[in-house]
């Protein structure tokens, strides 16, 4: 009855599979960590170092701060949006990684990414089904996160 | 069981012969080092159509086609025609096959479909059941891109060991008789390729669950049927001047040299792999290339042309399949892989 039952569960065995992965690992060649976050570090820099130089030139032309913030921020998606439609995005990406997913050019470009990409399917159940098909299961988890630190936070006060 | 050898292999006393083949692929392909033995190299991927699936379908339709024509065939001739692609249904498959009015048969042996419709090609042929089968399989970058994985545009950083999935074709004409292949016809000094073995490969899963590390999943499988044949036809690997894996890429191709190797078989010589030949490291694939086009593309296209000239005997052809969905990572399973092997050779025509 035992063995009938452990044939029934078919997968593989697990003391097998930890092995093997570990066997796998000494083919696979590392990431290189440290280079991906230096050019992420400096990419994303320079993206913020940009971002702060419009920001304060708007000032600088009478915006008040709150709304020279907003523009800055529809700038920077405007322009990350050009540039996955442009088929150039995900080439800086490959190379930047994080520094420009991370910041709002990332969100940009994941939401232009799909609707380029299932315009095929027509415009409602295609680009509209997936239009948040990468950027919704982050806005899920990010809002749900937000909403337990702020819960964490106002018992912290 | 007369025709069963061992455990697990076909061999087949009609010989079914190879008499026409062409290979397909796409831009990347076509600058990468196997270049020269492709039939035809796409200048856009789109090839002309509106949608990434049409133009894998065109693809496969062109293979075949022109596989037939250069088979000095007609199209009434065929029996039937099994091919297989990596999208959803068949899609590919299907549609390329719903305006050519030959019996079809879809197959879904992930990328290794290649050889699974020579297999079962050849059964039918030897079991007298057909005299002309076209089989084919085809593989795109950006319909298995948008299925398995993410938008084409979408910035992301590939990890080392994740493999690029090829846009290729290939269509190949299995017929129980002789001549075929225009340049036999024109009395060129070719020889034939006949398809003397099969070995159907069993599924097996080493746990890998990341999808990333597809060579790893698969190499286990192509290492168990390739020492399965061996066992079963009683040869030595060096009876083959040639063992071809699919699509395990650079890091599964070690993992299979170092597991054939374990079990007491020296193939640095003879072995390759699909993958790992299609792509130069400068063009950034990372893993190598995959799909079931890579196996087929370079079956079809270098491997045919070499054993026409002669320059190949003996091969053994063995794509590799990662029988994974677009849901089943996320369920948390492994990947279970697949390998099925196919013995060709120039020698010992009846």
């Amino acid at each position: 009855m035992a063995s009938k039952e452990k044939e029934l569960n078919n997968k593989p065995k697990k003391e097998v599979a930890k092995k093997y992965e570990q066997y796998v690992k000494q083919f696979t060649p590392r990431p290189k960590y440290f280079s991906n976050s230096l050019k992420a570090f400096l990419v994303g820099g320079l993206i913020c170092m940009a971002a702060l130089y419009i920001q304060n030139m708007l000032v600088d032309k009478g915006l008040s701060e709150k709304s020279a913030g907003a523009y800055v921020t529809v700038i920077l998606i405007c322009l990350a949006q050009l540039l996955t439609g442009l088929g150039v995005f995900d080439t800086i990406s490959k190379f930047a990684g994080a520094g420009v997913i991370v910041p709002i050019t990332g969100f940009a470009n994941s939401m232009v990414a799909p609707a380029i990409e299932y315009k095929k399917e027509g415009p409602v159940l295609g680009i509209g089904a997936k239009l948040f098909s990468i950027a919704g299961p982050v806005l899920v988890c990010g809002i749900s996160v937000s909403v337990i630190i702020g819960i964490i936070s106002y018992f912290m006060r | 069981m007369k025709n069963k050898l061992g455990k697990q292999t076909f061999q087949f006393p009609l010989k079914p012969r190879i008499i026409g083949s062409c290979s397909i692929v796409g831009e990347k392909e076509g600058k990468g080092p196997m270049a020269k033995w492709f039939d035809i190299i796409l200048e856009d991927d789109t090839f002309g159509e509106k949608t990434w699936e049409k133009s894998e379908s065109k693809m496969l339709k062109q293979a075949l086609l022109l596989a037939l024509q250069r088979s000095g065939l007609e199209k009434d001739q065929i029996d039937s025609m099994l091919t297989g692609d990596l999208i959803n249904q068949l899609m590919p498959s299907s549609f390329m096959a719903r305006d050519l009015s030959i019996p079809f048969l879809g197959i879904y042996g992930a990328c290794s479909t290649m050889t699974e419709s020579m297999i079962l090609g050849s059964m039918m042929i030897d079991g007298l059941y057909a005299s002309n089968i076209l089989i084919g399989a085809s593989s795109h970058y950006c319909t298995a891109e948008r299925q398995f994985r993410m938008p084409l545009e979408h910035g992301n950083q590939r990890p080392p060991s994740a493999q690029w999935t090829s846009t290729a074709a290939g269509g190949m004409v299995l017929s129980a008789n002789d001549k075929g292949d225009a340049a036999v016809t024109q009395g060129q000094d070719v020889k034939e390729i006949y398809i003397t073995h099969a070995t159907p490969g069993k599924i097996i899963d080493a746990g890998i669950k990341d999808v990333n590390q597809m060579g790893a999943a698969m190499a286990p499988a192509a290492v168990d049927t390739i020492v399965r044949h061996l066992m079963d036809t009683q040869r030595a690997p060096e009876f083959y001047d040639l063992i071809l894996t699919g699509d395990l890429g650079l890091i599964g191709k070690q993992i299979a040299m170092d597991l054939l190797n374990g079990a007491g078989m020296d193939v640095a010589n003879i072995y390759d792999d699909c993958g790992a030949m299609m792509y130069f490291e400068s063009q950034d694939t990372h893993g190598g290339g995959s799909g079931c086009g890579c196996s087929a593309s370079i079956f079809s296209g270098y491997v045919y042309k070499e054993m026409r000239s002669g320059k190949i005997k003996n091969a053994l052809l063995v794509s590799t399949g990662a029988l994974l969905s677009t849901i089943s990572p996320q369920q948390g399973e492994s990947i279970p892989g697949i390998a099925h092997a196919v013995a060709v050779t120039t020698e010992g025509g009846n």
